[in-house]
């Protein structure tokens, strides 16, 4: 068979947080173990063994609390602080791998590959080295196209005998593998073209590749045309270059329990600038737009109401109490009362990087705020985070709005105070 | 063309002789840490390595990405628990010793459920 001209391949962690919780707890290996929502709502994360009890993903924990307590299903809220240190410790491993990675989400990273290298052979020992390193087990799939790669990925996870690690051009009939995937299912579908492709008697993956070009684009545009390319093995969706400058930061979180009042939110609001403010000062970026938002919940009794308000800032800046200024402006204009609002959030956007900043003729920036700031950020490492906090984030850490976060595990890797045990007995 | 970066602002003048002795500062991961994406910080509980060195709350820098050899301390996850014992080969056994009095030697041989979790490097211990 020729060699394509290119070969990317999927990353997919296993069972992602599980596999996190279980390499500092070896004692939760072989049994049944969830790993839950923001405010312990749904199911974000099963072990095989959680699977096979028929537990689904995203299944809210009440629905299920009989089968948790019948099988001793191990629950735990998500640590986003360990599981985000983790990723990076597997997409580094991954990183001297392969040509070019591209971090798609927490547990999963495309990867370009040198057209010249087995592609199963290189897989194998991905997998083997990043096992051994992070404790962190993932699935590989190998293609010419990103779309083929995620269907790879699907097979190395289902059929055992690929050990984790499947190559596409390897397949002895490709048409019957496409032929068995719901065309939902392909990666870029979604939901509307998915309806509108079964209206239109293409159900499987194999019918959308052999779809006419013509219809295609006029249905579903250019997009839709080049994920049907990808799946014949023509290459048209390339590997977005990690570093890229992100469109925003966003941070936001549904509430412990609905708020009504407005100085509640204000809190929140404030709490969330922060944190978005700290991470746009570790990628030494500032932003000149501020967005916040605010909810109820989407379905359910009660009034619904969402809105968000945009600002435009005079200067970019990452000064945390000018920005958390102007999104308590923005929440003042947005606010309205008689709702019990879920969830808050703020957005960070017109990124620049420091340096490159024009600054307005009528405003010399301040070196001194941005060396407080640096202070501030210095304190909050050492100590933990809001040690040093700005008074409109309020002081009370049994504010209605802070997170649940009840059965979550220490902070292994971030924390002093909450380092592994490791037993001399 | 290679531009050459001055670390000192160029004046009429003598030079700053500390120029030509830039340094970074002493940076203790680069010492101790050999492969910063496998390697974690876990804290001793108790007292069966005190002859190691290894104290009660000691902090062990722990390196999943090396193989355990003969006498490796080693970090193993042992019936769901995570150990810190010296790794002896021999003849093909393998064999978990402590190094305190009162602690019987393990045959990984004879245990249910054993990996080796990481090789421990160094010990952070407080004076």
């Amino acid at each position: 068979m020729p060699k394509a001209a290119m070969q990317y391949a999927l990353v997919d962690c296993n069972n992602f947080y599980v596999s996190c919780e279980r390499l500092f707890a070896p004692d939760l290996e072989g049994r049944p173990v969830i790993v839950l929502s923001n405010n312990d709502g749904c199911v974000v994360s099963r072990s095989n063994e959680a699977k096979a009890l028929g537990i689904r993903a995203g299944e809210p924990l009440f629905k299920i609390q009989k089968l948790v307590e019948r099988h001793n299903v191990l629950v735990y809220s998500s640590n986003y602080t360990l599981y985000g240190d983790l990723s990076g410790r597997v997409m580094d491993v991954l990183s001297a791998k392969a040509e070019e990675v591209e971090v798609y989400s927490i547990d999963e990273a495309f990867l370009r590959l040198s057209p010249a290298v087995d592609g199963t052979r290189l897989g194998l020992h991905a997998r083997q080295e990043v096992l051994e390193w992070t404790g962190i087990p993932i699935s590989m799939g190998i293609a010419p196209t990103k779309t083929l790669s995620k269907i790879a990925t699907q097979v190395a996870k289902k059929a055992a005998w690929t050990h984790g690690v499947f190559d596409y051009a390897n397949h002895p009939d490709p048409d019957g593998l496409l032929g068995s995937i719901d065309v939902a299912e392909v990666w870029g579908v979604g939901v509307q073209y998915a309806k509108l492709l079964w209206k239109n008697r293409i159900f499987s993956a194999r019918e959308l590749r052999d779809a006419c070009d013509k219809w295609v684009r006029k249905h579903m545009t250019i997009t839709g045309l080049r994920t049907v390319h990808e799946l014949r093995g023509i290459a048209c969706i390339p590997l977005e270059p990690t570093r890229k400058a992100r469109q925003g930061i966003t941070s936001s979180r549904s509430f412990g329990e609905p708020i009504e009042r407005l100085d509640d939110l204000k809190e929140a609001v404030a709490t969330y600038m922060a944190r978005a403010a700290e991470k746009l000062r570790r990628e030494k970026e500032r932003a000149s737009v501020v967005t916040v938002f605010i909810t109820t919940k989407h379905y359910g009794r009660g009034p619904h109401y969402s809105n968000s308000a945009t600002l435009e800032l005079g200067d970019a800046t990452s000064h945390t109490p000018t920005l958390i200024r102007y999104a308590l402006r923005g929440l003042a204009s947005i606010y309205r009362p008689g709702y019990r609002y879920k969830k808050a959030g703020v957005m960070l956007r017109g990124l620049t990087m420091n340096g490159a900043v024009q600054a307005s003729l009528f405003e010399a920036p301040d070196p001194s705020r941005h060396e407080l700031m640096q202070v501030v950020d210095q304190l909050n490492a050492r100590y933990g985070r809001n040690a040093v906090f700005f008074g409109a984030m309020g002081s009370s850490k049994k504010a209605k709005w802070h997170m649940q976060v009840s059965r979550r595990s220490k902070r292994y890797t971030t924390r002093w105070e909450e380092l592994c045990h490791v037993k001399g007995k | 063309m290679d531009l050459i970066l001055f670390l000192s602002s160029v004046h009429a003048g003598f030079p700053s002789p500390a120029d030509d002795h830039v340094d970074t500062k002493i940076d203790l991961n680069e010492q101790l840490i050999l492969r910063p994406s496998a390697t974690f910080l876990l804290r001793v509980e108790g007292h069966s390595m005190e002859g190691a060195g290894i104290f009660d709350g000691d902090v062990l820098i722990v390196d999943r990405s090396l193989r355990p050899v003969d006498r490796s301390v080693v970090v193993v996850a042992l019936d769901g628990e995570v150990v810190v014992r010296r790794l002896i080969i021999q003849r093909g056994r393998h064999l978990l010793y402590a190094e305190a009095e009162g602690y019987p030697a393990i045959d990984l041989a004879h245990v249910g459920d054993a990996r080796v979790w990481g090789i421990a490097r160094y010990c952070i211990h407080k004076l």
